[in-house]
């Protein structure tokens, strides 16, 4: 039997390790709203292709490198590219023409890209759910008491570390990441000063994009199978954790993925899995009554 | 449009709109000969006798199925209008109207299934329980920046689902079934023209509501709030206030349409509530032309209608309909029946 304490540090990893992929999920979602104040609602759905991309790399690499380590990272690398090159396209085709239109048709467009991707993966690949068979032995790793901490989370939460750290690299040190800043904050006035604001928004829905990709391959290697469906409930999770972050926030995003991720691990252990959905967007209805701006955002003034 | 572009001067853009501008010639000359038809008050006269008309003798010509069709039209219309008040008239956005009418269906049908109520006296209970869900939705959101409301009602469309899925007095996953039909006049309502007939009732009475919150004082209230939320504040309209019983006549009239959803179905499972149910919704809303009442019921009416109509392309449909989407809000963002602005 598990002792209460044992059950402790089992959530804990669990949770850990959801919170990764909503932290990666949900930085696509505060970078984009934060540059264009846009929901983006197909976001979801880009984890969902990276998975898919993952799973059909992965398949065609089988044959070549084996079924191990390096056909994952490989699948990997090729669906954060693929994914970023997809979410530079959906933004230059369907969200650039609306940036100066109303907010609510560039969230209607974002919902028809949602339906796209999503119907468009499902008549490829007939509806099914598609098995991930990797050699990695899923239950090996280091024993504490009864506790397993496996090697496939192991991975991915160093995976995930790395992302985190370039990416903060990326937004504070770089030009690119300078410009980025200063586009969330006033737009008009970065283009009187000569920044190549559609330059940089592609940028960020590129890395975006690739970051969620990321995410699908790793829970198509955690948890075995993909679906074309499994993009819709993630995204709004990983949405609820930017807004608990503080939407807009790079940091508070990832604070956010992970909170929600151990919240959601104990409230499961606590309430029942059935109960899980109820508990995430229940702390998100919480969240917004005591603290709107999320843990680490910023108050906005609206600018008349 | 041309107001919008002189207010985006300034940004560097306006090339990229006014090409817009160019392709959209065909559907405005369509739209505008439309309007100056429908200008003169004969026309409209006639116009509307003819649609009444259709409407009321689809029953003596159809089949079953196509007056379930219909009759599923008219249900749609409902929501719409409900949904319209929310997000055409107020412009906030919606992502779990599925929720509301799902408020009112377990309402009425747990009272009517389980307690043994008559339909009728459940109505007024509805209404209560869809002012109560209103404000505990709208209540921390409203407050808060726009984009707030969109994701609280979306949480709480999930939530809905889960708790009613979850609940045993809500039937679990299957839901309740074997609802007794309720009876009017000592006819019980079983045959699908007598529901019909009842809902074109129920969308009359919507599109009378409908109007006269329009042309009210609180109507022309939304309308600035929806246009301007700075300017409104500044001119005295207490925009909070406004948006909250805005977003409780949208709730109520969704929980009402939902109770009588469920009389019909004589059955309510929580798979009626998904996500895609509060999208079809909203989207009828906005390609409809947010605010604009005839522009949302034909929204509607498009949205209900058109899986059927394309169900010989199966499984390609819903990717169409995304692509076409796309493509309306690209070329024609204000919806395809816009609300002309009174100059």
């Amino acid at each position: 039997m598990f002792s209460p304490g044992e059950i402790i540090l089992q959530q804990t990893v669990n949770g850990l390790i959801l919170g990764c992929f909503y932290a990666l999920i949900s930085l696509g979602y505060t970078m984009v709203y934060g540059i264009v104040r846009l929901l983006n609602f197909a976001h979801g759905d880009i984890y969902m292709v990276g998975a898919f991309v993952g799973f059909f790399v992965f398949g065609a690499l089988a044959a070549i490198t084996g079924t191990g380590w390096l056909s994952i990272i490989l699948a990997m690398v090729a669906a954060m590219f693929l994914c970023g090159v997809l979410g530079f396209l959906i933004q230059r085709f369907a969200y650039r023409p609306l940036l100066d239109a109303p907010r609510l048709s560039l969230l209607i467009t974002a919902i028809g890209v949602s339906l796209i991707l999503q119907n468009a993966m499902m008549i490829l690949t007939n509806g099914e759910f598609k098995f991930f068979n990797h050699s990695v032995n899923p239950r090996a790793g280091i024993s504490l008491g009864n506790v397993t901490i496996t090697w496939i989370q192991m991975v991915l939460l160093g995976i995930t570390a790395v992302l985190l750290i370039s990416l903060t690299w990326f937004v504070s040190k770089t030009i690119w990441g300078k410009a980025m800043r200063a586009i969330s904050m006033d737009r008009p006035t970065c283009r009187l000063m000569g920044i190549n604001v559609n330059t940089i928004i592609g940028i960020t829905f590129f890395i975006g994009s690739a970051l969620a990709a990321v995410a699908g391959v790793m829970a198509c290697v955690y948890y075995g199978n993909v679906h074309y469906f499994m993009g819709y409930i993630m995204g709004m999770k990983a949405f609820t954790a930017a807004v608990i972050g503080g939407i807009g926030s790079i940091p508070g995003a990832m604070l956010g993925g992970l909170l929600l991720g151990l919240l959601e691990a104990g409230g499961t252990q606590v309430l029942g899995s059935s109960w899980k959905d109820v508990f995430a967007f229940g702390i998100l209805i919480i969240m917004l009554i005591f603290k709107p701006t999320g843990l680490l955002g910023k108050t906005e003034v609206e600018r008349m | 449009m041309e107001n919008k572009n002189n207010l985006d001067l300034n940004n560097g853009e306006v090339a990229v709109v006014h090409e817009g501008t160019a392709k959209r010639g065909f559907f405005t000359r369509i739209i505008d000969s439309v309007y100056s038809f429908m200008d003169k008050t004969h026309n409209k006269i006639i116009v509307a006798v003819i649609l009444l008309a259709f409407v009321l003798t689809v029953p003596l010509w159809a089949d079953n199925y196509i007056l379930q069709v219909a009759w599923n039209a008219m249900f749609y219309m409902l929501l719409a209008l409900g949904c319209n008040i929310i997000v055409g008239f107020t412009g906030m956005v919606d992502l779990g109207f599925a929720a509301k009418f799902a408020v009112g269906a377990y309402t009425s049908g747990i009272l009517v299934h389980t307690f043994g109520w008559n339909f009728w006296l459940t109505l007024p209970i509805v209404v209560i329980v869809g002012m109560i869900a209103a404000v505990l939705i709208g209540g921390p959101a409203l407050r808060l920046r726009s984009d707030y409301l969109a994701i609280v009602t979306l949480g709480f469309g999930e939530i809905v689902r889960t708790v009613a899925r979850n609940l045993e007095i809500t039937g679990s996953a299957s839901g309740l079934s074997g609802i007794k039909r309720p009876y009017i006049f000592g006819t019980q309502l079983t045959r699908i023209w007598m529901w019909y007939y009842l809902f074109v009732f129920l969308v009359f009475l919507f599109v009378v509501a409908s109007n006269r919150v329009k042309d009210s004082r609180f109507g022309r209230g939304l309308a600035y709030v929806r246009e301007d939320e700075d300017a409104a504040r500044a001119m005295g309209v207490n925009v909070v206030k406004f948006k909250m019983w805005a977003f409780i006549v949208g709730t109520v009239m969704g929980a009402i349409a939902g109770a009588f959803y469920v009389m019909q179905m004589a059955a309510v499972s929580p798979n009626s509530f998904q996500f895609t149910q509060s999208s079809n919704i909203l989207l009828a809303v906005v390609l409809g032309g947010m605010g604009k009442v005839p522009g949302v019921m034909a929204g509607a009416a498009f949205f209900s209608i058109f899986p059927e109509i394309f169900r010989s392309i199966g499984e390609y449909r819903m990717l169409f309909f995304g692509i076409a989407l796309v493509l309306v809000m690209i070329f024609r963002p204000q919806g395809l029946w816009p609300e002309r602005r009174r100059r």
